[in-house]
């Protein structure tokens, strides 16, 4: 038996070993003109960024932006009836299932960082956002020093976590981390009483709380820990591909178009139960609109 | 070939002062755990489930029966979600539960979890080891004047008991396999440290080859450990259950 | 402590969602059960052919997936092994690979189960079977097909039937990767709704009623049909 197992990963590393040498995706303008398919990843619960709304239907501000990208990608490799798929993915895995090539474009609230900028390629940053805590009124958490011999639940693969987790190892401080699957699971947490804070960036934290039937228990705190730009996710060594998306966003942005998206968003009621968010456009996002750029904050 | 290989990843600093490698064995550690614990829980309750289901008394072997089919009928991630978020909004202490520390709370529910799902699988299994016996076993034991309960610990389980090892074997094994299905819940276990390897190494076929190679070996070892005690408990004569 | 239930999640306006849901599950069931016998019955067959190569190959295969959990071979086959799969099938790249690497997971995954039920079965047809249809001049091939492998099915098949009722429970754990089935629809409303202690138990009543009536058929089947 024992030499079996031996075996067994012997073969298992030499197929990989032989598999993984399939060429890297650079080309993402030609697989979706060769195949006719363009697959965007979006998430379920990114309120206002991206998200699900009424069974199925796919909505959200940086969606949005996806859209008009397709659009523009439509011309460029002269399909006007190219197929749009859509691919539901997490915070754990977007990265994983953009370098494997299963998804080719991501616009949800995925934040640009040197870190990520290693395995992926940013496009011009749809907003800025910063992290902050909600948690309920009466919890006694007003700011990062009421958090210890707390619970703090974040969701995995954000970059929330990632902070969370240097924090504690700078300061030791004894807070508990729980990593949930999705916001709206970290949410779940939160409500249930199982943790005494969610930490995440604002603008979702304001959609999750608006949406939850008890909104009025809660409350945004903290000061902002971290600040960051978010923007289009998309495989890198592909400046094409970039340059299409980038002119996109930029016309989108430039025009005007970009803060009436953002007017739709987060300072109107939006679906699925017409909640407003009544995030009116920050200065810092209108400068941005108004000198589009990629640079990670 | 296209992708370079980095296994030195695992020697490299994680953030908390610790090494990858070092997730790797925490995961390690939280799987063995949970099985174990798991394991303990369900050879106890398996075997009282067992020796119910094959009492003359209708009311407690129709319990148990009902208790296997409810067990084996619904899937195991449903089970651990139902434990984890349902169990403390129904039970009295419930709000109490839900401030314990969070781990503590995805373990509890993790190792109940297991141990009353593999526990309908031992039921049936103790449950055909003690009807594989010779009708004339009980009967002997009734004879000598016996009661029942003397019956099946002096006679009927521990002949059971030996034959039904291989088959226990396999569950114990299960165990382990299944214990996958505490990640979901956010318990970082083999599984869930595999995920968070390819997240912060970006090292996909590393990770999770680390992983795997731990499963094939934890499943190697249990498979040694119970052969040598299949072999301490065979009984001459019987071919196995 | 009391908890108010508030059911109302399910309701007919959430019936298609989770219907669809059903569907994945279903699909995946069919499809697994299907291509886990077929290969299933190949891996038994190498298992028990004269050939040392082939045999050890079998064994190693069958060793393999039963030591890993069937979750780390979805997430094998979900995030690592798209573009390999895609190499290697020639697949284009316009399938949807979500459903094609969740199919292809559980189906190599259940021929493992599949063949040691197989072989089973295969071997406890009496040998004098076997020398029989020999002495009638069959191949080998042939009387594998025509003699042994109806007899064994048929003993079989109650096995066969209650490893697919596993199989669809399993099929709930493609909650990890970015398929959603009955499970992780119910699961997706609850948590919309705010009602996943309901949407839980709903979801664990139906596979209950699903895979107990079916149970319950087997068994019947078993009772009538086999000796």
């Amino acid at each position: 038996m024992n030499r079996s197992f031996r075996l067994a990963a012997a073969t298992l590393a030499l197929l990989f070993t032989a598999g993984a040498g399939a060429q890297e995706l650079t080309a993402t303008l030609k697989k979706i003109k060769d195949d006719g398919v363009i697959v965007l990843g979006h998430r379920d619960s990114s309120v206002p960024y991206s998200y699900i709304a009424q069974g199925n239907e796919v909505v959200g501000y940086s969606h949005e932006f996806a859209l008009k990208i397709v659009e523009q990608v439509k011309k460029a490799v002269g399909n006007p009836n190219l197929t749009v798929r859509l691919v539901p993915i997490n915070a754990q895995n977007r990265i994983t299932l953009m370098q494997n090539g299963t998804i080719d474009l991501e616009c949800g609230g995925t934040s640009n960082t040197a870190d990520r900028r290693k395995q992926v390629e940013f496009s011009d940053s749809l907003s800025i956002t910063q992290a902050r805590l909600l948690t309920r009124k009466d919890s006694g958490v007003k700011d990062w020093s009421d958090l210890p011999n707390k619970t703090v639940v974040v969701t995995a693969g954000t970059t929330s976590e990632r902070f969370l987790r240097e924090y504690l190892d700078k300061t030791r401080a004894p807070i508990t981390v729980v990593s949930a699957k999705d916001h709206a699971q970290a949410f779940i947490l939160l409500q249930s009483g199982r943790a005494a804070a969610f930490f995440m960036d604002a603008d979702v934290l304001a959609a999750t709380m608006a949406r939850a039937k008890d909104a009025a228990d809660f409350t945004i705190t903290g000061a902002p820990q971290t600040h960051e730009a978010i923007a289009c996710m998309l495989r890198r060594d592909d400046p094409a591909f970039k340059a299409l998306v980038d002119r996109t966003i930029a016309g989108i942005e430039t025009s005007g178009d970009a803060a009436k998206m953002w007017q739709k968003w987060f300072d109107s009621p939006i679906p699925p139960n017409g909640i407003n968010l009544k995030l009116p456009l920050p200065d810092e996002i209108r400068e941005l609109f108004a000198k589009p750029s990629d640079k990670t904050l | 070939m296209g992708y370079d290989w980095h296994w030195r990843v695992f020697l490299e600093p994680a953030p908390g002062h610790e090494r990858y490698l070092d997730w790797v064995f925490s995961g390690l550690k939280i799987t063995l755990t949970l099985g174990l614990s798991a394991w303990l829980i369900a050879l106890v309750l398996g075997a009282v489930l067992g020796v119910m289901r094959t009492l003359p008394n209708r009311a407690l072997s129709t319990f148990a029966a009902a208790y296997v089919e409810l067990f084996r009928n619904v899937p195991l991630i449903v089970q651990l979600f139902i434990w984890y978020f349902v169990g403390p909004e129904l039970l009295p202490f419930g709000d109490a539960l839900k401030k314990i520390d969070p781990v503590a709370q995805q373990y509890l529910a993790a190792m109940l979890c297991l141990g009353t799902y593999t526990a309908a699988r031992i039921c049936e299994q103790v449950r055909g080891g003690i009807l594989s016996l010779p009708r004339g076993q009980r009967l002997a034991g009734q004879a000598l004047g016996m009661t029942t309960v003397q019956t099946y610990r002096h006679v009927l389980l521990p002949m059971a008991a030996r034959i039904i090892v291989p088959p226990l074997t396999s569950e114990f094994l299960n165990i382990f396999k299944n214990s996958a299905v505490a990640s979901t819940v956010g318990l970082l276990d083999l599984a869930a440290q595999g995920r968070q390897l390819v997240d912060y190494t970006s090292r996909p076929y590393e990770s999770f080859i680390a992983i795997t190679v731990m499963y094939i070996l934890v499943n190697a070892v249990v498979m040694l450990l119970m052969r040598v005690i299949e072999s301490r408990a065979k009984v001459p004569g019987y071919i196995g259950a | 402590m009391s908890y108010h239930f508030d059911f109302s999640t399910v309701n007919v306006g959430n019936l298609g969602v989770l219907a669809q849901g059903l569907l994945v599950s279903a699909e995946i069931t069919a499809t697994a059960v299907v291509a886990g016998i077929v290969i299933g019955t190949m891996l038994a067959m190498l298992r028990l052919s004269s050939s040392r190569l082939l045999r050890t190959a079998a064994r190693i295969y069958v060793a393999l997936f039963r030591a890993v959990p069937l979750i780390m071979v979805l997430l094998w086959f979900f995030l690592i092994i798209p573009q390999l799969l895609q190499q290697l099938l020639h697949i284009s790249p316009a399938h949807d690979m979500r459903m094609a690497s969740a199919l292809i997971a559980f189906s190599l995954f259940e021929a493992a189960y599949y063949s040691e039920i197989i072989r089973a079965g295969i071997q406890s047809v009496s040998t004098g079977q076997i020398d029989a249809a020999r002495a009638l001049g069959m191949g080998y091939i042939q009387a594998m097909r025509l003699v042994i492998l109806p007899q064994a099915l048929r003993n079989m098949t109650p096995l066969l039937l209650t490893q697919g009722i596993v199989l669809f429970q399993d099929t709930s754990l493609v909650y990890v990767s970015a398929l959603t089935d009955f499970f992780g629809e119910a699961y997706g409303l609850g948590e919309r709704d705010g009602r996943v202690v309901e949407m839980l138990l709903f979801a664990g009543a139906v596979y209950f009623l699903i895979c107990f009536s079916f149970s319950l058929v087997v068994r019947r089947y078993q009772k009538v049909v086999v000796y």
